[in-house]
């Protein structure tokens, strides 16, 4: 009824204004004003027209909606008449109160919910998958199927102060062993004063460019090597907070100082317990042949693991933009025997990324990003003795022949290790990527390696122990292709060369295929 | 030394009048437009999509945090279009000033009657917007809701220019209807005649001149347009007698000229954003002659030739 009287006076009015005015003259100004006027009110019953169908749509979608039968239509979005209504105040949200519940689904839920499942197939000439070729605790563990990650984020605005983040991971290792874990869970500032902002939570220290990302995020199937190796296969998080500041340069340049406990094993580098963890490099003799036995607790402030990062980015012309950043890790470790001395890691990166993307981009392609990080450790290890830990007639225990098989005693000592990634990727058109990335890592000789150690057998000597496996020099080169049949999902192909000094070469391929539902995470740079 | 002084307190007062401008980032060139006739010069606007460019996939440029930490104001389209880019860079602007919520937050959506607002979410639909297709800024009634909006919000955080913001977009909507009348009349021969889109980004623009956009070269929104597709829209073309295919300045022009090719159709270069293709660069107003003229012109051509 009220439709048809809309249409009646868009049709009725022009015509009124004209036979009114017809007989009185014929000034072609005063026709145009006129006109004008009628144009005017005709745009204005449509707009009311269109404002009352939307109404309705609105009400007839919450009717429809299962649950969604409270809502009607806010004021402002029922489109008042854009020629006499007053103008629509600016966004003024219903004010939260924590007695609002929680509600999950539609535009107007209190909190974003997402869920990407990654899993990849193939297989390897290489024996040890997980732990050995591939060092990420996401990687492919096997041959045949990996579970990657189902990983399940939460995210919304708390409050008008805070914002808060979790993302839940759920994985089977190579074993078929289910497990879970918190990859993050955190709150942050909005807006304090000063350009700070302050996060809180479980967090990922914010070191380099592919540490405090997602499985999903990733341009390759897994894990590059310098991270798995020198900050652990998990990457490096832990409970903490960071405080970040927007320095008011033109540029953008950030710096984050992080705090957060150096212990467990998403800490493997610090009181990580040397890389024993899932999908670590544990085979044979642990890490600088010496068990992570000295640990500490937290005693002080310098118990803790420091993480400083500066980064900066540049804009070279319109299409191309430049990020640079350096960042530390500073903390204590375990890595040597009880009383075996205060030692501690420092880890060193520096990045680079260089994105190219065209004006006309169409859906984001092409492009071409270039992304490299470097690393470098220094660990202090402490004595160790392995006469605690066995005689010479048992079986695994580091024995020296300098001193007649008995079992070693390590020395003190600060281990080098550093490695770098850098991968191409080229978006060559919409949908579809392909890239190549190359890993090298090395470490210096330490002096517990050039001993000529052995590894009892049981019977009073022992073979060779060599090179310690976990610092051992290799390399990878790895291209792929990736077809992205939407922002949602992707399938991916990887051949991995690997070339590891002691071991040999290897040759792997994986195909990984992955899909997002619900809310999906803006693409940061 | 007397006027030496008069002259350096001159050009001290400059600067920090020239300081004191309302600092305004618009995500899109279509709003950053409408922004500048309201704004005048007593505003400093910076943009952040390029005309040219996919505003669905515009880069998360690490510079475009430091410009939004110095925003007083952030006008964006509230309609999803730049969810994919847009939250991140605002999570690192650590501005109250434009937080959500806060009045320098401008949802420009905002007293728009949304069209194609999904009833259900599903993505097997395609790239959908929750609050409905995001591009009304092309119906030009839409663009005064805006300039309108704009002004007010203009005149609440910088009180002191409030009768120059609020004077600037009644002018605007006078000049759009004056303007409106013109379009409406170059484009009234043609009601009802069959337009061939690319992507679904016209839908208002269909809607306010009467046109019928039903044929898109996407089988689904975001979707890149496959083989079986093109020959089934080269069929419907055929069918209906569409003579006219629209195309964004960052889609496929090959795509277009070959289905173009196979019906006699005329492919025509349109865009969005002032500055997107040769003529539109003096704004909302001239990006809308340019539209009107463009498709009138080719829907002429098309209509002579059948």
């Amino acid at each position: 009824m009220k439709r048809i009287l809309i249409y009646l006076l868009a049709i009725s009015y022009p015509a009124a204004v004209w036979a009114e005015t017809n007989g009185k003259s014929n000034d072609l100004s005063e026709l145009k004003e006129q006109l004008r006027q009628a144009n005017e009110a005709f745009e204005r019953a449509m707009q009311q027209h269109q404002a009352a169908v939307t109404t309705i749509q609105q009400r007839i979608q919450a009717l429809e909606s299962p649950g969604g039968t409270s809502h009607p239509p806010a004021v402002a979005e029922a489109a008042p008449s854009p020629a006499t209504a007053p103008v629509p105040p600016p966004s003024q949200p219903k004010t939260w109160s924590p007695a609002d519940p929680i509600r999950i689904g539609g535009a107007q839920a209190y909190m974003d919910v997402g869920l990407v499942g990654t899993f990849a197939a193939g297989g390897s000439t290489a024996d040890d998958i997980e732990g050995g070729t591939e060092l990420g605790g996401h990687d492919p563990n096997q041959r045949g199927f990996t579970v990657q990650g189902v990983e399940a984020t939460f995210t919304g605005a708390v409050d008008p102060y805070l914002r808060g983040l979790a993302t839940l991971n759920f994985s089977v290792d190579a074993e078929g062993e289910s497990f879970f874990e918190m990859e993050e869970g955190w709150m942050e500032t909005v807006s304090l004063p000063a350009n700070l902002k302050l996060r809180g939570g479980q967090i990922y220290s914010e070191f380099g460019r592919h540490n405090p990302t997602h499985l999903h995020t990733w341009d390759f199937v897994d894990t590059p090597l310098v991270n798995g190796r020198l900050l652990g296969p998990d990457g490096l998080r832990n409970p903490g907070a960071h405080l970040a500041w927007l320095a008011p340069t033109p540029f953008y340049t950030e710096l984050i100082f992080g705090v957060q406990n150096s212990q467990g094993e998403t800490a493997a580098s610090f009181r990580g317990g040397g890389g024993h963890t899932h999908g670590g490099e544990e085979e044979g003799l642990p890490f600088a042949y010496r068990h992570a036995d000295n640990d500490r607790g937290v005693a002080t402030f310098s118990d803790l693991l420091l993480t400083p990062r500066l980064v900066s980015s540049f804009e070279l012309s319109d299409e191309i933009t430049l990020l640079l950043g350096a960042s530390a890790a500073f903390g204590p470790n375990s890595i040597g025997a009880e009383g075996g001395g205060d030692t501690r890691t420092e880890i060193y990166g520096a990045d680079l990324t260089f994105k190219w993307k065209p004006v006309d981009h169409h859906g984001g392609f092409p492009f071409v990003k270039w992304q490299t990080e470097g690393l470098w450790r220094r660990t202090g290890v402490g004595a160790f003795d392995w006469s605690a830990e066995g005689t010479q007639n048992d079986p695994g225990v580091l024995l020296d022949p300098a001193t007649a098989n008995a079992p070693a005693i390590l020395d003190r000592e600060t281990l080098s290790d550093y490695g770098f990634y850098t991968q191409l990727v080229y978006g060559f058109r919409k949908g579809w990527t392909t890239g190549l990335r190359l890993d090298w890592l090395d470490g210096q000789t330490g002096e517990y390696e050039e001993q000529g150690l052995l590894v009892a057998d049981g019977s009073g000597g022992g073979a060779p122990a060599g090179n310690d496996l976990l610092r051992d020099a290799r390399w990878r080169l790895s291209p792929n292709l990736t077809w992205y049949p939407t922002e949602f999902s992707k399938v991916r192909l990887q051949y991995n060369y690997d070339d590891r000094r002691d071991i040999g070469i290897d040759h792997s391929v994986w195909l990984q295929f992955e899909f997002l539902l619900g809310a999906h995470a803006a693409h940061k740079f | 030394m007397k006027r030496t002084l008069t002259l350096l307190v001159l050009a001290l007062t400059a600067m920090l009048t020239a300081q004191a401008k309302l600092n305004v980032v618009a995500t899109t060139p279509d709003i950053a437009s409408i922004a500048e006739v309201v704004g005048g010069d007593q505003i400093s606007l910076t943009t952040l999509a390029r005309p040219t460019e996919d505003p669905h996939f515009v880069d998360a440029k690490p510079s475009f945090m430091a410009k939004l930490n110095r925003a007083d104001v952030l006008l964006h389209g509230g309609a999803e279009l730049e969810s994919g880019w847009l939250p991140p860079l605002l999570q690192g602007s650590r501005n109250g000033k434009i937080a959500r919520g806060a009045p320098g937050d401008v949802r420009c959506n905002e007293g728009v009657a949304m069209l194609e607002v999904p009833v259900a979410l599903d993505r097997s639909r395609g790239d959908i917007h929750a609050t409905g297709n995001p591009h009304f800024l092309m119906d030009p009634v839409n663009a005064q809701v805006v300039a309108r909006h704009i002004a007010t919000v203009f005149a609440q955080v910088d009180a002191s220019h409030a009768e120059d913001y609020q004077a600037n977009a009644r002018r605007f909507v006078d000049d759009l209807n004056a303007r409106m009348a013109v379009w409406n009349k170059a484009l009234a021969p043609f009601k009802g005649a069959h337009l061939v889109a690319y992507h679904n980004s016209w839908p208002y623009f269909a809607s306010r001149f009467e046109l019928q956009l039903d044929l898109f070269l996407e089988p689904k929104p975001g979707l890149p347009p496959s083989p079986a597709h093109l020959a089934a829209v080269i069929a419907r073309m055929k069918e209906e007698g569409a003579r006219v295919i629209i195309v964004d300045p960052y889609l496929s022009r090959k795509t277009a000229e070959r289905v173009a090719g196979e019906t006699g159709a005329t492919v025509v270069d349109v865009t969005q954003f002032p500055g997107g293709v040769k003529g539109t660069e003096g704004g909302y107003i001239a990006t809308m002659d340019y539209l009107v003229k463009s498709v009138a012109d080719a829907l002429g051509r098309g209509s002579s030739t059948r």
